[in-house]
């Protein structure tokens, strides 16, 4: 019988910016096949693509795209950050780059939703 | 004048029986939590089993999980981790199996060590001249990066990777595989290489980084690890393994 | 199913090259998106871009095949180590991953492309 370690071996940082990484990387896995079968109602035209669109008008999926937009910044820009880890020089962790990468996703978030309000 | 005592909650049993039991241990100016687990043995239970050696920070025997954390006990400092309720939690390392009380069976770690190449194969003997390597090329400062690694087994018991997938090889035993594919006197690379590429070796690594941090001679496992992926891969795409 | 070390190597490394390749396209989409997004969007509004335009084709079609090399790793890693699924059968998900995010998504690049006339 083996101990497992619990929380407290993985609050730091590196660990925080793996877990973020899988999640946003599984959100988006499952929402690519759905927004790929929306985009081809374009099959039917314009008015078979608005057609598709419409539920998007509910204010809960304006939300909800606006956090797959801020999710995509995330897991973008934390995955430069192993590409880095993995591919360029070592120079530690880079936790300045988990820093950067939330700052990336809000500001992308941001720009969105006032794209998305204006 | 009434002396401070800590709470100290110490894992004890064999397997399935195991739980944790608390002992009173007096509070002493620059105490570490080995000294703690060596006054619980001396005074309060003969019975508890643990691991240490030279009690020095230099053999590695002592690690344990203290508060959730990984550590060589000898080197760490109650003050530095105790509760504000004087509390302590003592465990033995996590990602091993356990014997008793606070001794796992390291056997597996070392298993894990010699089994990916672990072994420095080289081609002179006693008769030829000596290696000249230069100690400032990339792959000896690569190589020296990871060479003061003592096996502890701190990294290994930290490491999510090596709870979930019971075949990965684990972040010592890939330090000290990029240490011997970057020693230019070795010659059996490419065997190495094809034995660490792979889910069962380095390319399981996530990046969690918990060995970097924990690690108490400050090796850089992630670093060896990423060292090993580029280039296993890159042989994997060449067909060289 | 070849599920050697080699394999499973270069998986790892197809992987990390298609992050790199998405790095580039998803920074890009990001932009779009913002910019496109303003004030709501309409499926004319859509396909005033997108029909027949062979570049922004060409761009999806290959972001598309990105994605079906980069996301299916992640989710067989997930199945392995959190839904502790055997090897094999995370292999299975992830190639039958690859070929509907090929499938749907190389048909919306179509559909968006042609815009409903053939």
């Amino acid at each position: 019988m083996k101990q497992a370690m619990d929380g407290r071996n993985r609050r730091h940082l590196s660990y925080w910016a793996f877990w973020v990484h899988r999640i946003s990387g599984f959100a988006l896995a499952i929402f690519l096949p759905i927004h790929f079968t929306l985009l081809a109602q374009a099959l039917h035209g314009a008015k078979g693509l608005d057609e598709g669109l419409v539920w998007t008008q509910n204010p809960l999926i304006k939300i909800a795209e606006w956090g797959l937009v801020s999710l995509l910044a995330l897991h973008l820009a934390g995955g430069v950050r192993l590409l880095l880890i993995e591919f360029a020089p070592w120079r530690g962790l880079r936790g300045a780059w988990v820093a950067g990468a939330f700052g990336f996703a809000l500001a992308t978030g941001l720009a969105f939703a006032l794209s998305l309000i204006g | 004048m009434q002396e401070e005592q800590l709470t100290v909650s110490v894992w004890r049993g064999q397997g399935q029986d195991g739980h944790y039991e608390n002992f009173q241990v007096p509070r002493r100016t620059s105490q570490t939590v080995l000294d703690v687990v060596t006054h619980i043995q001396r005074h309060l239970d003969p019975d508890l089993g643990f691991r240490f050696a030279c009690r020095v920070g230099m053999c590695g025997s002592c690690a344990m999980t203290v508060n959730g954390v990984a550590r060589w006990t000898c080197r760490t400092h109650v003050q530095k981790v105790v509760g504000t309720d004087n509390t302590l939690q003592i465990a033995p390392l996590a990602n091993l199996p356990h014997i008793r009380d606070l001794v796992t069976d390291m056997r597996q770690f070392f298993d894990k060590w010699v089994k990916p190449e672990g072994r420095f194969v080289g081609k002179s003997n006693r008769h030829q001249e000596f290696a000249t390597v230069k100690p400032d090329s990339v792959e000896r400062q690569h190589a020296n990066q990871g060479i003061e690694c003592i096996g502890c087994g701190v990294c290994y018991s930290s490491c999510d990777v090596v709870t979930q997938r019971p075949d990965y090889l684990g972040p010592a035993a890939l330090n000290r595989a990029w240490t011997l594919v970057n020693d230019e006197r070795d010659t059996r690379k490419l065997e190495r290489l094809a034995a660490v590429a792979g889910d069962a070796g380095c390319h399981a690594c996530h990046t969690q980084g918990s060995c970097t941090l924990r690690c108490p001679k400050q090796l850089t496992p992630t670093a060896s690890i990423a060292g090993l992926k580029r280039l296993s891969a890159r042989a994997a795409m060449k067909g060289e393994i | 199913m070849n599920d050697s070390p080699r394999a499973q190597a270069r998986r790892w490394y197809l992987q990390r090259i298609s992050a790199m390749v998405l790095a580039i396209l998803v920074l890009v989409h990001l932009v779009i998106m913002v910019y496109a997004v303003r004030g709501g969007l309409s499926g004319a509004e859509i396909l005033a871009r997108t029909q027949g335009n062979a570049w922004l084709a060409v761009y999806y079609a290959l972001f598309v095949l990105a994605c079906a090399v980069h996301v299916p790793t992640g989710l067989a890693n997930i199945a392995v180590e959190w839904a502790h699924w055997p090897a094999s059968r995370a292999l299975l998900m992830a190639r039958g991953m690859a070929l509907l995010l090929l499938v749907t998504g190389w048909r919306a690049v179509y559909a968006v492309f042609t815009g409903g006339a053939t």
